[in-house]
């Protein structure tokens, strides 16, 4: 008969009771994994489209060059795209301070026929920061600036 | 680790380490800040917003590091029975719960001009506010535990128990914008990876040491706080028996 110390004992339920937790955790995200998205791609609006009039949220990227405004200088139309498929989108209203070509956006609204419709408009930033001076440079040039100020 | 197991040699290490810690990290945090309010130039995109990055990124950092801390204490507390650790998850919990109100509240400023909107109910955002909650619900336990018993009794289990499960947040978190399309940018500083110019990236390196030593100082402070508490009520019970 082997003596297992409260000490261990303790230890070894502790680290079930942790692994059960993370499990049900991974268990309940992987749940939530089409719920708990904020927006759809737009391969996702093509390839199963809400029912017309729901409410949806778009998200993508602005495709360059695809920011046109109509004759009544507050209604804009755009291309959202991910890569794969772009969806036409029509928003009429003051656009937020990011909202640029070739930049994200998360569309608010709801599918009228092919075109997207938004009420309203996130930009959405993405994961790098640079600064005004370099933006308009080459990875190279930029390093080399960095390099000249140091 | 059970060297420490002591309080009396603990308290006459912290004794001088909070002091220390504490200024040096107002020091360096108040450095970092101006340097970003004055030196650092504005973003291509964000322009001046930008400056808010050095506050809300180590809140956030801190925010979940408080947690972290919670949940490794409360480990030491139930498997070695630590008398130290138990005070440890508890001190770290309120400036835990100040920097998670810290960055969102940073964080919801910066979103208007960037998003256009102050809040939304992504991924990111609701997880950060369910760690808000969770250590609102971590300090009202670990008061009313406290007023119950002495640390080590049933009523202290439950609140490292709470501490533990609680810990199941700080994966999602982290995980968040990841797994679900979310307004909020994914990570720009991963395994020696940063995609944040150096212009920003040290300053802001730098400001989070600051605010990590400010939180270590002040985990210090609240748990000789702790300590003394515990000490004056034990002095008063023997005081009524006698």
């Amino acid at each position: 008969m082997s003596v297992v110390k409260p000490k261990h004992q303790r230890l070894v339920l502790l680290l079930f009771a942790v692994s059960a937790l993370i499990g049900a955790g991974l268990l309940a995200a992987y749940a939530l994994r089409n719920q708990a998205a904020y927006f759809y791609v737009p391969s996702d609006l093509v390839a199963k489209p809400p029912e017309p009039g729901r409410a949806v949220r778009l998200g993508g990227m602005v495709q360059k060059g695809s920011i046109k405004t109509r004759g009544d200088g507050v209604t804009i139309d755009f291309l959202v795209g991910d890569g794969k498929v772009d969806v036409p989108v029509r928003f009429r209203g003051i656009t937020p301070e990011l909202f640029v070509e070739g930049s994200g956006v998360v569309a608010e609204g709801r599918m009228e026929g092919t075109t997207f419709v938004a009420d309203n408009l996130l930009a959405k930033h993405d994961e790098k920061y640079v600064p005004r001076e370099m933006k308009d440079m080459s990875k190279a040039q930029a390093a080399a600036v960095v390099a000249e100020t140091k | 680790m059970h060297g420490f197991a002591n309080p009396a040699r603990f308290l006459r290490i912290a004794r001088w380490l909070m002091p220390l810690m504490l200024v040096s990290g107002l020091i360096m945090a108040m450095g970092a800040l101006l340097y970003g309010l004055l030196v650092v130039p504005p973003d291509r995109l964000m322009g001046d917003t930008v400056r808010i990055l050095f506050i809300h990124v180590p809140s956030a950092w801190l925010g979940m590091a408080g947690w972290t801390t919670i949940a490794v204490s409360s480990i030491v507390e139930l498997v070695w029975r630590h008398p130290l650790a138990a005070i440890a998850a508890r001190a770290a919990a309120v400036p835990g719960a100040v920097f998670t109100a810290i960055c969102l509240a940073t964080g919801s400023i910066w979103a208007r001009p960037t998003w256009g909107t102050w809040w939304v109910w992504d991924g990111r955002l609701t997880s950060f506010l369910v760690l808000l909650f969770l250590y609102l619900g971590y300090v009202a336990l670990s008061q009313a535990a406290q007023r119950d018993a002495a640390a080590g009794s049933g009523a202290s289990r439950v609140t490292a128990i709470f501490g533990i499960v609680g810990a199941v947040n700080i994966p999602i978190i982290n995980r968040s914008v990841v797994w679900w399309n979310s307004l909020h940018q994914p990570a720009s500083i991963s395994m020696g990876k940063s995609s944040i110019d150096a212009a920003f990236l040290y300053p802001l390196l730098f400001s989070a040491l600051g605010f990590t030593l400010i939180f270590g100082g002040v985990v210090l402070a609240r748990m000789r706080m702790l300590l003394a508490d515990i000490q004056t009520e034990a002095r008063l019970r023997r005081k009524a028996m006698a």
